[in-house]
């Protein structure tokens, strides 16, 4: 087994100082090590989205990075990103639209929606369609995910002081 | 009075959990002194198992055992059995770890316990398979070829079971004197189902109560608890609570009895520690239950008043290496029992021959059947509607069954309940515009554009039942459902449920049905389901069986509830039982509504039982199984409009219309939701997705990068709409609605992409219709196309 290495990382605002090993991917680091489960794995070959996380503010699928190279960042997770007295729009968004049906890609899509809106705050449906395209979902056919990010588009636009996640 | 709430698009109860990231899926589980299995798989499609040598991976840092197949049927671990039985069905044994031969790529061989994943999967490498291997065959079709490999040594043929419906006669005979007939060879591509989230069991065994539990993704948790216990494992079944969290989604791959599930039992006794196991998506490839894969001949007659007279298919159904739960049921009773479709065909004949093969295992995915043959059918009727030289709607016009003629007999033994074609038919064509865009569509083609128009009218059959007929044709399971609905002294309601969600949203739906009929707060409501060691039985959701059976059965059981509480009503308010009627949420008599008590008043009087008829059992609970009638029939239109582009065969959705018909709407969000979600999954089959082996047996599309699914930009906002046909053997009317986009839409597109490459003499390819496959059709075609 390869040498630990020494990290430190501020997940959802919090400090975390770990010993993991080279290999360990970030998914496993934020669901194994953290606890942090509502960040999912659906595949082994960076196809699917169900682990996106922000990093420093920026959408990353988290299978893609060992967590040594998230040493020194911060992380947001799903958790991290609104809570249910709170709701990012987002989430809110995915609640009302009914976005979602058995809520594995859930995490995953909203990050990727949000990360979205944080980049281009009031998209076409052409522009969230290719924005999620890196997000896969068996169940919805994506048409209440297109609404819901539309919801918080315009939730996000008509509330003024949203506060962005990162 | 309380808002009724049957009917309203209510936002989901189950949503803020998975909004969160607090859901509770199998692999989001750890318990202490939690251990990790990792299985070595067969790399080949087809291999004698000479010798394992387990010694390195054993001594390896961590691990904490090696298991084999040996030493599993040694320990007298049985075979998997199948569900379903045909007459002279052959059951070759299916044990979880094979210890002979390697039938399948990612058959297991033997599986790692190691005290983490990392370590369990690195000792995995580690374990020496000598394998020989062994001439493999992956085609239906060629499996049946004399001198084939053969997959299970006592079945040379590779032949599982054949079986038909219909009188071949009397199609035989339609055929030869019919005015027209035409022809298909169809291939339906294999699909692997890809729940997202992949399977993942977790076993703990507490030595003191000789007590087992497994956590599983799971649809059906008492279906697993019966079959290890009855059968492959031998646990009494009260020593075995199954419990099936939540779900990312099944779609019939987590129907099945998996060999995984009996390998993490196992290994939980033998080593004491709860162990757990997740499927990475390269094993989910290949080891969860495929779907569809059929080579069929379909034929159809008509007369010369253009009705359809005889219907007759020839069908190979690959079932993959090894029979699993439900496979036997699939491309039969599920298949050639709707091969009427909405159609009045007199005369059907269909023929299934179904051979394993060197393959992953075949089993119902989304619709289960039924897609398959609304496929057949609805290519059919449109290449029929063609040779007839008739506009396909109006081809299928001339032939819906109508409605004065409900409940209609199929001669393919179905009686469909209840149903109104024509007129949700025309509400599709008026929706979508159907005649501006047949105008459209030659406007296009003359500026070198190819539109086209796919039209489907489908009927599903779901809820399985009743039990003794399904029981008559093979089926080693009731499917009747159970409901316990529990008051609680401060009437609050528990309700336990023998279905499984795992995205349907019954937590929401049924909870509204449940606070309606008790006329109480929807938030006083909780549905309980998933854990054999909570509810009273269940035989789980698959087949859209949840509301018409399950929801029924819980109806039924409120129903006992008032019941119960108008004669507790009537002792507080000094009333006979018949006097009291249950209004505006209160039990008052009838026509003094001074006099009354609330539910809350009924429920704790129940419990305290300190003022009470003699004659009454305290408490306020009841149980009901509903066992039902028949099954229940939703049908519907779909309407898909492509474009496809001659220079690069990419095919484009331009629109999708859908009319459904699945009884009074509960939640229409929800509603709309499965169907939006079954199209996108028909898209996939027809445009995107195909399982491809080569002749050896191995898996060239076996990950995300080489199988597509459907992506957002891929789809379209789908526009749907509903008819209103309730079933007239059920308590609330309702049909199911799970499979309906899945089974309709993939004919659709077939169809509408058919429709465009007319105008190039193409008359049928078969899906997926990738940019490659309709490319190479029209540079095939364009010599004969000069009329273009």
């Amino acid at each position: 087994m390869a040498e630990k290495v020494q990290i430190k990382v501020v997940v959802n605002g919090v400090e975390h100082h770990s010993e993991v090993e080279p290999r360990l991917l970030l998914v496993h680091y934020l669901r194994e090590t953290l606890g942090l489960t509502g960040t999912h794995v659906g595949c082994d070959t960076s196809q699917c989205g169900a682990c996106t996380v922000h990093l420093d503010g920026q959408a990353v699928k988290s299978c893609t990075l060992f967590a040594v190279q998230a040493d020194g960042s911060s992380i947001t997770t799903i958790e991290g990103l609104g809570s249910v007295d709170s709701l990012h729009p987002v989430q809110e968004g995915f609640w009302e639209m009914h976005g979602l049906q058995c809520g594995f890609c859930t995490p995953g899509m909203i990050m990727a929606a949000a990360d979205l809106l944080n980049r281009n705050p009031q998209p076409s449906e052409e522009e969230i369609r290719h924005a999620l395209e890196g997000n896969l979902c068996r169940c919805t056919g994506y048409h209440n995910i297109v609404r819901a990010v539309q919801y918080a588009a315009n939730k996000m636009a008509g509330k003024v002081g949203v506060a962005a996640d990162d | 009075m309380a808002e009724k709430l049957f009917g309203k698009a209510m936002k989901r109860v189950e949503d803020p959990r998975f909004i969160t990231g607090t859901g509770n899926y199998t692999d989001d589980m750890t318990l202490p002194g939690m251990v990790h299995a990792a299985m070595v798989r067969s790399p080949y499609a087809h291999a004698r198992i000479k010798k394992i040598d387990v010694s390195k991976a054993r001594s390896h840092p961590g691990v904490l055992a090696v298991i084999t197949g040996q030493e599993m049927k040694d320990a007298g671990i049985n075979s998997i059995p199948t569900g379903w039985l045909h007459p002279g069905i052959k059951t070759p044994p299916h044990y979880a770890i094979t210890f002979d031969k390697a039938r399948h790529v990612g058959d297991i061989v033997a599986a790692v316990i190691a005290e983490t994943r990392q370590i369990a999967e690195d000792a995995a490498q580690l374990v020496e398979v000598d394998y020989e291997p062994l001439p493999a065959v992956s085609l239906g079709s060629d499996a049946l070829k004399p001198g084939a490999p053969a997959v299970h040594d006592d079945i040379p043929d590779n032949i599982c079971f054949t079986w038909s419906i219909g009188d071949k006669e009397a199609v035989d005979k339609a055929f030869a004197s019919a005015y027209k007939t035409v022809k298909l060879n169809l291939r339906n591509n294999r699909l692997v189902p890809n729940a997202m989230e992949p399977r993942a069991s977790l076993a703990q065994y507490h030595k003191a109560s000789d007590e087992y539990t497994l956590w599983t993704t799971s649809q059906n948790p008492h279906i697993h608890r019966l079959l290890i216990a009855a059968f492959i494992m031998g646990i009494p079944e009260h020593k075995l609570r199954v419990i099936a969290p939540d779900v990312g989604g099944g779609f019939g791959s987590k129907i099945y009895q998996y060999p995984e599930e009996i390998i993490v039992l196992y290994a939980a006794k033998k080593l004491g520690r709860p162990v757990k196991w997740t499927a990475r998506r390269s094993e989910s490839f290949v080891t969860d239950s495929h779907g569809r894969d059929h080579e069929t001949v379909a034929e159809m007659a008509v007369d010369q008043n253009g009705k359809i007279t005889a219907v007759r298919v020839n069908t190979i159904a690959n079932l993959g290496a090894y029979l699993t739960t439900f496979a036997p049921a699939v491309p039969t009773y599920l298949y050639g029992c709707l091969l009427a479709g909405t159609y009045t065909t007199p005369h059907i004949y269909c023929h299934v021959t179904a051979p394993f093969t060197h393959t992953t295992p075949v089993d119902a995915y989304r619709g289960a059947g039924r897609p398959e043959a609304t496929y057949l059918l609805e290519r059919l009727v449109d290449v029929m509607a063609h040779e007839l030289g008739m506009d396909p709607v109006e081809f299928r016009r001339k032939n819906l069954i109508p409605p004065d003629a409900f409940p209609y007999q199929t001669p393919v033994a179905l009686q469909y309940d209840s149903g109104n074609y024509e007129a949700n038919l025309d509400k599709a064509l008026e929706l979508v515009g159907y005649k501006q865009l047949r105008q459209q569509q030659e406007e296009w083609r003359k500026q070198g554009r190819y539109m086209g128009i796919g039209v489907v009218t489908y009927i599903e059959a779901c809820g399985l039942a009743p039990s003794a007929l399904v029981g008559s044709l093979g089926a080693q399971a009731g499917q009747w459902e159970s409901a316990l609905v529990r008051v609680m002294p401060t009437g609050k309601v528990e309700v336990f449920t023998g279905t499984h969600s795992h995205g349907q949203g019954h937590e929401t739906a049924f909870a509204q049905v449940v606070a309606d009929e008790l006329q109480i707060p929807v938030e006083d409501v909780v549905l309980v389901h998933g854990d054999t060691g909570r509810m009273p039985y269940g035989w789980g959701s698959y087949g859209s069986r949840s509301a018409p059976t399950g929801l029924s059965a819980i109806v039924l059981a409120t129903r006992k509830i008032i019941d119960k509480s108008k004669k507790i009503a009537a002792h507080l308010l000094e009333a006979a039982p018949e006097d009291i009627v249950h209004e505006d949420g209160k039990f008052m008599v009838k026509g003094v509504p001074d006099k009354a008590k609330t539910f809350f008043e009924i429920a704790l009087q129940a419990h305290l039982a300190h003022n009470y008829p003699a004659d009454l059992e305290p408490g306020l609970e009841a149980t009901h199984f509903y066992d039902p009638k028949n099954f229940v029939y939703p049908f519907g239109t779909h309407i898909a409009v492509v474009e496809v582009d001659p220079e690069t065969g990419k095919v484009r959705l331009l629109r999708y219309l859908s009319v459904d018909d699945c009884g009074p709407v509960i939640n229409p969000l929800i509603a709309e939701g499965q169907v939006h979600g079954g199209i996108a999954q028909g898209l996939g089959q027809a445009l995107l997705e195909e399982a491809v082996y080569d002749k050896e047996g191995q898996i060239l599309s076996g990950n995300f990068l080489e199988y597509t699914l459907p992506r957002a930009d891929d789809m379209v906002q789908i526009e749907h709409d509903h008819t209103v046909t309730p079933c007239p053997h059920n308590p609330l009317g309702v049909k199911g609605i799970g499979e309906a986009g899945t089974i309709a839409s993939t004919a659709a597109i077939a169809n509408a992409v058919m429709d465009a490459l007319r105008p190039f003499g193409i008359v049928h390819l078969d899906m997926p219709y990738t940019p490659e496959k309709i490319w190479r059709a029209i540079q095939h075609s364009r010599p004969a196309q000069a009329a273009d």
